[in-house]
């Protein structure tokens, strides 16, 4: 069995059971999209439900996010604003890595505006805002992997594994099954599916797996310019 | 009741997803490769709500009802 650190309050416990479910839902959401956005026909459930479990797990999603970022914010331990929540890079904890927790945010935000009000923009503005949640969750993971006090257990670890794998298996499947044409965008969608999985191992194994990433990730945003 | 409500597929932007015939059977038909086909455009007050889920569920907002008769 995994050994928790039994450290900090019930609302520290909270905030990390938020952002791990919230990274879970995305996930899900993220992968149900890839997968039915195509032309590919499901058997044995309507196209329709798939539409609309797309859409009930990007609100649940949108729940435990906020359950994440009110505890975050409330808890004693790392001292946060409420600007944090919608400010990327301002942060005083691991500014960084907690910035593109904020960035996400923000994205699903536009995302799920837009889609409320997806009848007036029309579907051309509608979907162009739509895709940033392809850039969010990328975000949602890198956040996980950085700020995470988890992310060294081997349960996170396989976790953050199985998320990337949904996704990745979702990108290829729906690959497989496109028509021809539209060669730049899954040519895009490739290279990107292919280079998040490697990137992530990367960083996972020169950052937060290394001894004293705790340090590291309060200072990175000063090599970076970033920040206060 | 209040006024009746008229189904509209936009050709140009519909995809033949095929969401919509799942939802409104009674209405919609799909051809031979997938493109809804309206049976009757005029929706009858005992569809409206299933009306109004079949345009909410287009993923290209293909589908409009719009106020009035044909």
């Amino acid at each position: 069995m995994t050994l928790l650190a039994l450290t900090g309050g019930p609302l520290w416990y909270a905030s990390r059971a938020g952002g791990t479910l919230t990274l879970i839902l995305l996930t899900a959401t993220v992968a149900l999209g890839i997968a039915s956005g195509g032309r590919a026909v499901p058997r044995g459930v309507g196209r329709f439900e798939i539409g609309l479990l797309h859409r009930n797990l990007s609100l649940l999603t949108l729940v435990f996010l906020a359950v994440h970022v009110v505890t975050a914010v409330l808890d004693p331990f790392v001292h946060l604003g409420w600007a944090v929540a919608v400010v990327p890079f301002g942060a005083s904890y691991r500014p960084l890595w907690l910035g593109l927790g904020t960035a996400a945010l923000d994205l699903l935000l536009a995302v799920l505006v837009t889609s409320a009000l997806r009848r007036r923009l029309g579907v051309r503005r509608w979907k162009a805002v739509h895709w940033l949640a392809y850039a969010a969750w990328p975000l949602a993971l890198f956040h996980s992997a950085g700020t995470g006090t988890d992310t060294r257990l081997p349960l996170q670890l396989w976790l953050y594994a199985g998320c990337l794998g949904a996704v990745v298996a979702a990108v290829w499947w729906r690959l497989a099954k496109a028509g021809p044409g539209r060669v730049p965008g899954r040519l895009v969608a490739a290279v990107a599916a292919t280079a998040v999985p490697v990137v992530l191992g990367a960083f996972l194994a020169t950052g937060p797996l290394q001894p004293g990433w705790a340090q590291r990730a309060a200072a990175t945003t000063v090599l970076l310019g970033g920040g206060r | 009741m209040s006024r009746p409500r008229t189904l509209r597929i936009d050709r140009i932007t519909c995809t033949g997803q095929g969401l919509c015939a799942e939802l409104l059977p009674e209405l919609i038909a799909l051809d031979e490769w997938g493109y809804p086909v309206l049976k009757d455009r005029t929706v009858p007050d005992r569809l409206r709500t299933h009306a109004r889920r079949a345009v909410a569920a287009c993923p290209r907002l293909a589908l409009h009802s719009d106020r009035g008769r044909p």
